[in-house]
């Protein structure tokens, strides 16, 4: 094993370079024995992990056993090859977001945002939205050159766009929480078609934002950027001005 | 339970007077009118289940048939009484009939309302009995079984199959469960009907049915039975059938239901008027089955902060207190909520924790509290979130909270896989076993930062009861006080079912349930 960091064949670090170490726990749906722990170091060596190790063996019910497994990986990936979409290389604070909007839009920006279809959820749009914002990144409601309008949870995609339009809105945002048996796919790609069908989808700037929701997926969908966990106010503020700005060229 | 934060006993007083007053003045209101749940959950207590060859439930047949002809100011039991003196058929067929287009309530000559009364009266007997019997059958198996002193483990399960809810939940159950929550399909709170029979889709959540409450109810008597202990079930008794579901769970035996009297208004945008009406004739039903109810204030701290707005949860608890008591429902069943929601990265956060629950421990000192976990700042870190829990799970045990609902530690990424919830039983277990008495250890420094905290936020919470006192109900929440949320009070949805009574309205199961708890 070289003890070489070489970004062509990345491998995980436990506590040496290139050691492959992993940790993994998943469930078998058997009881908890010899036989259980054998068939979870088979699936672990068939992950491509080699002398798995059966750190324990957690009884969950008479026929559901937790493992937590841990052991090194034989695969690697080159890191130095790796093309990935990225939104803007520099991220503009409130004051700069404000600024931009000043010298190239020249009059506030209407955003309107909701959690839309049945998803009861307002965790992610109160986030980017709310005065407030989460963990000190203020919402787009406190910003001076946006004038922020947050709908709330449950709003129809047909509710939302009839708003849209009453508000004169700029920027839309969809927040997207519940995503079983990928619910989320299907309704952001329900409002997309909706819009095309009402021929309205030039008229905005739209961005999506979720857990589980990536710039790429949102592409795919239709929508102008998506953005995952740990993007605030700022990045959806950033990416969606200097959008708007390039459309009005 | 021994009292630490030296609280203002005159400023409880005070704050509990105004919520007295703001319950009696909205109680007036509520007096005057019906809405088509009611009348629904009137309907299914009588006898009238099952849905039509489109799957449209019959309840709704009956009661949108009253709103066509204009005659649901006088309530289903009377219509469906004159209809059974005129045509000599069971609620059941007269709902068939309706549907068929067989039956006009409106075409029928009208009975005097001593004859109907006498008609319908012998029939809310029955269900009255039915569920008296339910609430007996719990009692003697809580005696069978003993009562846990300790906090009442609660975990959801929410595969949207029933099936599969049974097999997660059972197996929660041997763990340790105490309670079993099945989390609704997302969109059920605003369907303005109940849906029928077993259900296998759903997302986030699994419908709430009658059939899918008794198969699950019947599984849990079941691990009952083997792991003898009473395992009680909870569904979600909010959104636009408020009283129709808590029918549902008084005649299949559930145990608790989440149902608050101000949640629908502010996080389902449903109307005010319509969710005071709704939640009145719920809460009484819930009384006499001797369902514990789960109140909603832990939601404002999902969107409000939770250092800045705890006195909201105060005010709503003393709301949600009187408006309970106002329904015959006793401090014994409710459990009033709140959460364990500061930002990890405050400094001391975990006292002013210790020091809100504590307070809610002493000023409503018979409720079952239900005490919720943090999700706000559970990000998908699931080392993290483990802590988080187990700090909660602190909280929980030294402060005597009751409902106990278990933090996941994959909150924010999917619903509990099995292995997650076993891992938060676990957690909460270890907790609750090895600082079971650390509680009555523990007294808090006389003016120190926990008994200034709770004193803090009683004072604003009296203040905020004053002002809500001052301006009314309706007035207060179309201003945004509660979770920051603004709505209006002819907005929202479901105002349309709202309808005042007639002088000749009658509801056959107020008497009797009015009395509260049947055992």
């Amino acid at each position: 094993m070289s003890t070489g960091l070489d970004l062509t064949n990345l491998r995980p670090y436990g506590d040496t370079m290139n050691d492959g170490k992993i940790q993994l726990s998943f469930t078998l749906p058997v009881k908890d024995d010899e036989k259980g722990m054998e068939a979870a170091s088979r699936l672990a060596k068939k992950m491509g992990i080699e002398n798995p190790s059966i750190a324990s063996h957690i009884p969950l019910d008479d026929a559901f056993t937790l493992y937590i497994v841990y052991g090194a990986v034989v695969h690697s990936v080159d890191y130095s090859n790796i093309q990935v979409a990225t939104l803007s290389d520099k991220v503009m604070d409130m004051e700069e977001v404000n600024d931009y909007i000043r010298e190239r839009i020249g009059r506030k920006v209407v955003v309107v945002g909701a959690s839309t279809g049945t998803d009861a959820h307002t965790v992610g749009i109160d986030a980017i939205i709310n005065r407030k914002g989460l963990a000190g990144h203020y919402g787009l409601e406190r910003y001076e050159m946006i004038d922020a309008h947050n709908l709330g949870s449950q709003v129809p995609n047909e509710d939302f766009l009839r708003k849209a339009k009453e508000l004169n809105a700029d920027i839309l945002l969809v927040s997207q929480t519940v995503t079983q048996k990928d619910v989320h796919i299907q309704n952001l790609t329900e409002l997309i078609e909706l819009m095309e069908a009402e021929g309205v989808r030039q008229n905005y700037t739209i961005v999506c934002g979720g857990p589980r929701i990536s710039n790429d997926l949102a592409k795919e969908l239709g929508y102008d950027a998506g953005f995952g966990p740990g993007k605030f106010a700022e990045d959806v503020a950033t990416f969606a001005v200097m959008e708007l700005a390039e459309r009005n060229i | 339970m021994q009292k630490k934060l030296n609280l203002n006993q005159t400023l409880i007083d005070k704050a509990r007077a105004s919520a007295a007053r703001v319950a009696e003045e909205t109680q007036a209101f509520i007096l005057q009118h019906t809405t088509v749940t009611v009348e629904r959950a009137i309907c299914r207590l009588l006898g009238i289940d099952g849905t039509n060859a489109v799957e449209v439930p019959l309840p709704n047949i009956v009661v949108d048939h009253l709103q066509d002809k204009e005659l649901l100011s006088m309530g289903a039991a009377y219509h469906i009484g004159n209809a059974m003196l005129e045509t000599g058929l069971s609620p059941q067929q007269i709902a068939t009939e309706i549907d068929k287009g067989a039956l006009d309530f409106s075409k029928l000559p009208s009975n005097p309302p001593e004859a109907i009364k006498s008609k319908i009266m012998p029939l809310a007997e029955l269900t009255i009995e039915h569920i008296r019997k339910n609430a007996h059958t719990r009692k003697t198996h809580l005696e069978e079984y003993g009562e846990k002193d300790a906090p009442y483990i609660y975990v959801i399960v929410a595969t949207g199959n029933i099936y599969e809810d049974i097999v997660q939940a059972k197996a929660a159950a041997r763990q340790g469960a105490d309670v079993i929550a099945v989390i609704r399909t997302t969109g059920q709170s605003l369907l303005d009907y109940v849906p029928y029979g077993a259900t296998t889709e759903g997302f986030g959540g699994t419908y709430a049915t009658q059939e899918n409450f008794r198969l699950m109810r019947t599984a849990l008597d079941e691990v009952g039975a083997e792991q003898k202990r009473y395992i009680r079930l909870c569904n979600y008794c909010s959104g636009l059938c408020m009283p129709e579901i808590a029918a549902m769970g008084a005649l299949e035996r559930l145990d608790m239901m989440l149902n608050d009297a101000l949640y629908g208004i502010l996080f389902r945008d449903i109307n005010m008027q319509r969710t005071v009406i709704d939640q009145y004739f719920s809460r009484m039903i819930n009384s006499f089955a001797g369902i514990i109810i789960n109140t909603g204030e832990d939601n404002y701290l999902t969107t409000a902060d939770a250092v800045e707005e705890a006195h909201t949860v105060l005010a709503s608890q003393f709301l949600n207190e009187q408006f309970a008591l106002a329904a015959g429902l006793r401090e014994e069943q409710q459990g009033l909520g709140h959460a364990f929601e500061i930002d990890p990265e405050v400094e001391d956060a975990f006292l002013l924790e210790l020091a809100q629950a504590q307070m809610a421990r002493e000023i409503f000192p018979k409720a079952p509290l239900k005490y919720m976990p943090p999700t706000k700042f559970i990000t998908g870190d699931i080392f993290k979130a483990y802590v988080q829990n187990a700090l909660f799970n602190a909280v929980t045990v030294i402060t005597e909270q009751k409902v106990h609902l278990l933090g996941m530690l994959t909150e924010a990424i999917h619903t509990p896989f099995l292995s997650d919830r076993a891992l938060s039983i676990e957690n909460a277990r270890y907790i609750e076993r090895t600082m079971r008495h650390l509680g009555d250890e523990i007294t808090f420094k006389d003016g120190g930062l926990i008994q200034s905290r709770a004193a803090h936020v009683l004072e604003k919470a009296a203040t905020l009861l004053e002002d809500i006192e001052r301006q009314g109900l309706f007035a207060t929440l179309e201003k945004g006080m509660f979770a920051g949320i603004k709505r209006a009070r002819d907005g929202g949805k479901g105002l349309s079912g709202v309808t005042q009574k007639d002088a000749l309205y009658f509801n056959p199961f107020i008497d009797a349930m009015k009395g509260g708890s049947a055992v």
